[in-house]
């Protein structure tokens, strides 16, 4: 995968997108073959070593105890900072960037229970941003939110590929945020991988029946110019 | 969909919400001093003062007088000799409990959790109780048999939960900690009781005393012997902070940030219930410490486990020891358990933070 793509990763629901998120994180060990992170193998590096380089954005998160916003972002410093080490005013300032990045810097003073779906979605990214990774991992990063707080990640995933240069895969299962916002796709099923490529040549109503079992009309959106998903009907 | 990155302007008002105790960050180094400083002040206050309560009125100037030989000076002996060693017992327990709380909070990724959830008290009960009830089988042994039966029976307990918990090699199940703990709890507490039921009744009412959760230790002894066990649960948990915060966001995500997330459950287990068996073969099960302490202290300091830590360490040590004071002034001249006084303090506040936590949810 070329660095500075957006990439996604399309599947119907237990088809291996989370497992190969994880696997890509170096989260799962493969049980075979192996990961290359720049031609090195992620087993040979330490946890700490692959989250200065690969940053993961999961699908929900629930806090054992509450945390204010800009705590949750200064914890993508982790992997930066010894065993004892106490965040400097760089990691502060790192931290304050990402939120800035993603449009939640007000809310750096408060509890992140206490923040919408989509606030919540933003600050968990600012944290990943915070680890300064060059490749980001998403999970259905829109799978629990409503439309206009799709639209909101979408536009921010694309801010944020284009203007800080940040290699991103998004695991999703809604076809149209795939289409709205990647350049390239890779299309999953049992496992296994059907189709890979631009996302013009992948996404075609062929695949999309083969992947899902569902008749539908790829079409390209009169206005945006983007591909656009109508399902018809499913076949058995 | 346009997005502004400051927008102090269009703040809607509905932003001006509840800040956590974290919130306003000076640094963490500041933070972590301000708090360690005025708990650890907070627990030699106690210790200091709590030998000087009692049913003969003794006076701290001349407890540390130089100019009075120790043994004429009666005083410094009802201090050092009588009074102080309870207090050190309180203190030591007090931090232990407090301590390890909040590591299984955070191991367990559950803010009720206490020290007791995974059946650590239970073993050290049923080992307490099976030396108070048959004394012959370990009468040879040079050590007091119960506080000894009772650490064995922490770690035979902590052995069956782990066990369980990585049984099926998929790394720590912490929801399987959870059910073997609370499961194990249960079965302890029948074992037990069957053992009650062959007992005698003198070994009956040292059984329920034991069970009741008591720092009447007589010496230094007791204390010495659960110290170096303390300390090196306390030296594990210095590696644990960070770790921990990471935790309680979640395991994938700790994972991703570049925690070793095994090593550090494992590491927090351990040294927890390393801890968590010591203070109670020393103290018996005293119950709420483990919770009270680590839930006051969030509320005071926010929840960086950097600054959580230590803090509910000291504030635990201070806290059980005021606390043995009102069992032993209450009703004086007759001196209750201090388990009893916690558990009279702890459980209301365990149901006010359970509806609270239920309707800020």
């Amino acid at each position: 995968m070329p660095s500075g793509a957006l990439f996604g990763i399309l599947g119907p629901n237990g088809s291996g997108k989370t497992t190969l998120l994880r696997v890509l994180a170096g989260i799962l060990q493969p049980a075979m073959g192996r990961v290359l992170l720049e031609g090195t193998d992620l087993r040979r590096l330490s946890r700490r070593a692959v989250a200065r380089r690969v940053a993961v954005v999961p699908q929900e998160t629930h806090l054992a105890f509450d945390y204010s916003v800009l705590e949750i972002a200064l914890m993508g410093r982790y992997p930066h900072l010894g065993t004892f080490g106490l965040e400097g005013p760089r990691d502060v300032q790192v931290a304050r960037d990402a939120l800035a990045a993603t449009g939640t810097i007000h809310l750096e003073r408060r509890s992140f229970s206490t923040l919408s779906g989509g606030e919540k979605q933003r600050v968990v990214i600012a944290s990943a941003l915070a680890q300064a990774a060059e490749l980001m991992l998403l999970d259905e990063p829109t799978a629990s939110l409503d439309l206009g707080y799709q639209i909101e990640i979408a536009s921010l995933l694309r801010d944020l590929n284009r203007q800080h240069g940040v290699t991103m895969v998004i695991a999703t299962h809604d076809l149209n945020f795939a289409a709205g916002i990647c350049n390239e796709l890779a299309l999953l099923r049992d496992g296994r991988l059907m189709a890979s490529g631009a996302t013009e040549s992948v996404l075609t109503p062929a695949a999309i029946g083969a992947l899902y079992g569902v008749e539908a009309d790829v079409a390209r959106h009169p206005i945006t110019g983007r591909l656009i998903v109508v399902p018809t009907r499913k076949v058995s | 969909m346009p997005h502004e990155t400051s927008s102090e302007v269009r703040r809607p008002m509905s932003d001006v919400g509840r800040e956590p105790a974290g919130a306003n960050l000076p640094s963490v180094r500041r933070r972590l001093i301000v708090a360690t400083t005025a708990f650890g002040a907070l627990a030699c206050i106690a210790c200091l003062a709590a030998p000087l309560v009692g049913p003969t009125p003794i006076h701290l100037w001349r407890v540390f007088d130089r100019t009075i030989a120790f043994r004429d000076n009666v005083d410094a002996q009802i201090f050092f000799i009588a009074r102080l060693p309870r207090a050190l017992a309180g203190a030591l327990v007090g931090s232990a409990l407090a301590a390890s709380g909040v590591v299984f909070q955070a191991l367990l990724r559950n803010p009720l959790a206490t020290p007791f959830t995974l059946g650590v008290s239970a073993g050290a009960a049923l080992g307490a109780i099976l030396a108070i009830t048959f004394p012959l089988a370990l009468a040879a042994l040079p050590v007091p048999a119960v506080p000894l039966a009772s650490f064995a029976g922490s770690l035979f307990a902590v052995g069956i939960v782990y066990a369980l918990a990585t049984a099926r090699r998929l790394g720590l199940s912490t929801h399987v900690l959870l059910l073997a703990g609370v499961t194990l709890n249960a079965f302890f507490s029948a074992l037990i009781l069957f053992v009650q039921y062959s007992a005698d009744q003198s070994q009956t009412v040292r059984t329920v005393r034991w069970l009741m959760g008591d720092l009447d230790v007589a010496t230094y002894t007791p204390i010495l012997a659960a110290l170096p066990f303390t300390l090196v649960a306390f030296a594990a948990f210095a590696w644990l902070p960070r770790s921990l915060n990471l935790l309680a966001v979640g395991t994938d995500a700790a994972a991703a940030r570049g925690v070793d997330v095994l090593r550090t459950q494992r590491l927090a287990f351990f040294s927890a219930s390393l801890a968590t068996g010591a203070a109670v073969s020393l103290g018996g099960p005293i119950g709420f410490i483990g919770i009270v302490v680590p839930h006051l202290v969030r509320l005071l300091v926010g929840s960086d486990h950097r600054i959580v830590l230590p803090s509910s360490a000291l504030f635990g040590a201070g806290f059980l020891v005021a606390c043995d004071v009102l069992a032993r002034t209450l009703l004086a001249p007759i001196e209750l358990p201090v388990g009893i006084v916690t558990a009279m303090i702890g459980g209301p506040f365990f149901l006010w933070l359970l509806v609270r936590q239920g309707g800020g949810r």
